[in-house]
This record gives structure tokens, sequence and C-alpha cells, in this order.
């Protein structure tokens, strides 16, 4: 297994997808804008994608099974994108700030 | 064909097989490249514009994996329509990251970074140490088979997947469209 015959093992694809998911879970924790966690989680599920994709082409007895669940996880992901980003753009309206700490009307 | 040959033997970096490998490489640190940026860049329009690079990379690993169709797919929905959605949000909300005034969060700091490598370190050495086993192939997984699983073994998936992206799309309308005329 050297550098250039890397891409025929099942490992290099989970170790993307986990990558992937580490990024994701890193900006989630990190970022201080709504916008900025919904970029996060983008990268989330796109990990989640690679390795489905992956199982598929390695494992799986039926190749198409593995494709159709990533179709439906873009899906789900433009659905999420869309309805976030109009709540991003009705926060910003009544609060004039995105930022995730200036929004502490439910504080106790 | 003897599968073990063509798999375990080294290939020179100029022959069609060492190439494919470069591309590969290419790709996967153009995706790396990307997620970095998407994460850690702090300005939002630059975290987007890493995003997209990210997604690119991805639909070229998507194409190593046999799948042409899912690759089209990541280019046309995340970079043609979730990125450009995201940047239009950016434009109408302007987003800066201010200057910190609050003290930080705890997981915001070098926790972040540990709990996220843990997860990383973990799901690869899972991945490295597991005796996968594959199953023998029933089909080719071309367009023409997602298609009819589409129609035929997914159709109720299929049908709500339509449904909720219809809501979604509703809903967001009346989201964003609340309080606008004052």
């Amino acid at each position: 297994m050297t550098l250039l015959t890397i891409h025929q093992h099942l490992t290099t694809y989970l170790a993307i997808g986990a990558m992937l998911f580490g990024f994701g879970v890193y900006g989630l924790l990190t970022r201080r804008t709504f916008i900025g966690m919904l970029i996060a989680s983008e990268l989330i599920l796109c990990g989640v994608s690679v390795n489905f994709m992956a199982f598929n082409r390695f494992l799986a007895p039926d190749p198409a099974v593995g494709q159709i669940f990533t179709l439906f996880i873009m899906a789900i992901a433009a659905a999420e994108a869309a309805i976030g980003l109009s709540i991003v753009v009705a926060i910003y309206r009544s609060f004039k700030s995105v930022d995730t700490e200036d929004l502490v009307n439910l504080k106790g | 064909m003897d599968v073990s040959q063509t798999i375990y033997q080294t290939p020179s970096i100029l022959s069609a097989d060492g190439l494919v490998g470069l591309v590969f490489l290419v790709m996967v640190a153009v995706t790396i490249l990307g997620a970095y940026v998407a994460s850690t860049a702090e300005r939002v329009v630059r975290a987007v514009s890493g995003l997209v690079i990210c997604f690119v990379g991805v639909a070229g690993i998507y194409y190593f994996l046999n799948s042409p169709f899912m690759s089209m797919m990541q280019i046309l929905i995340y970079v043609g329509a979730v990125c450009v959605t995201i940047s239009f949000a950016i434009m109408l909300a302007a987003p800066e990251e201010k200057k910190k005034t609050t003290p930080a969060n705890i997981l915001s700091g070098p926790l972040g970074f540990i709990v996220a490598a843990l997860i990383f370190g973990c799901m690869t050495g899972l991945a490295l140490k597991t005796e996968w086993q594959s199953y023998p192939k029933s089909g080719s997984g071309s367009v023409r088979d997602i298609g009819i699983s589409l129609l035929t073994t997914n159709s109720m998936v299929f049908e709500l997947i339509s449904i909720i992206l219809l809501i979604a799309i509703i809903g967001a309308v009346v989201i964003a469209r609340d309080g606008r005329s004052s």
C-alpha cells in the first residue's frame, strides 16, 4: 500500500470522512455566528456522505443503495440550509445581529 | 485478471495508474484545505469559499468511488445551490465576527480542538482495526439502477423527500417573510 495506490483502500475514504466530521465538529464548537455554525454542519453531513459512498463502493452488495442514501442526505441538507438561513435572516431582522451571544432573551 | 496483482503493485508515477493515484492525492489535499479554511477562517465569506473548495474536492473523491452521478449531484446541489444560498444570507445579514468581549465558551478554545481530534483519531483507528467483510456484488450501481430503485424499492422515501423539500421551501419563505412590512 503506497501513496499512489491509496485510493483502492476503504480505510482511506473512512479517514477522509472522519476528518471532514472532525473539522465540522471543531467549527461547530468554535464558531460564534449562526452562519458559521451552519457551514460547519454542512461539513459534518459531507463527511457522513463520504462514509456512505465508501461503504457502498467497497462492501455493499447492491451499489445503488448507498448512492440513493447519499442523494437523500443531500436533499435533507438542502432543506436544512434553506430553513436555517431563513431563520438567520428573520433573527437578523429583529435583533440586528446573528452573533450567538447576543440572543439571550430566553436566558433566566 | 488477477485482482490482487493489480491492487498491490506500485505503479510508476508516469503510468496511467500512477497519474490516477496522483489526481486522487490532489483531490484529498483540496478537500482537506477547503475543510480547514471553512472551519477556521475568521471571516464568514472566506469560510463559504473554503466550503466550495471542499465540496469540489469531495466531488472528485466521489468520482473515485465509481459514482460520476453523485459527483455531478454534489457540484450541482452543494456548490450550485447550498453555497450560493449561504452567500446570499451573508449578504443579507452581514455576520462579521466581532471582537470577543465576553469570556469565550470553555469548548471554543483548545478543548474544542481536542474534542475534534479525538473524534477523528478514534474513528480512523476503528476503521483501521476493523476487519471489513465484503459481499458479492449484485448490481452495477449505474444511473439506470439508481433510477429503477428510486421508482420501485425506495419510491416511498422518494415521495417523502419531495414533500419535505416542498414544506421546507414554503416554511423558509414564511419564516423569512415574517415582519417584513414593519
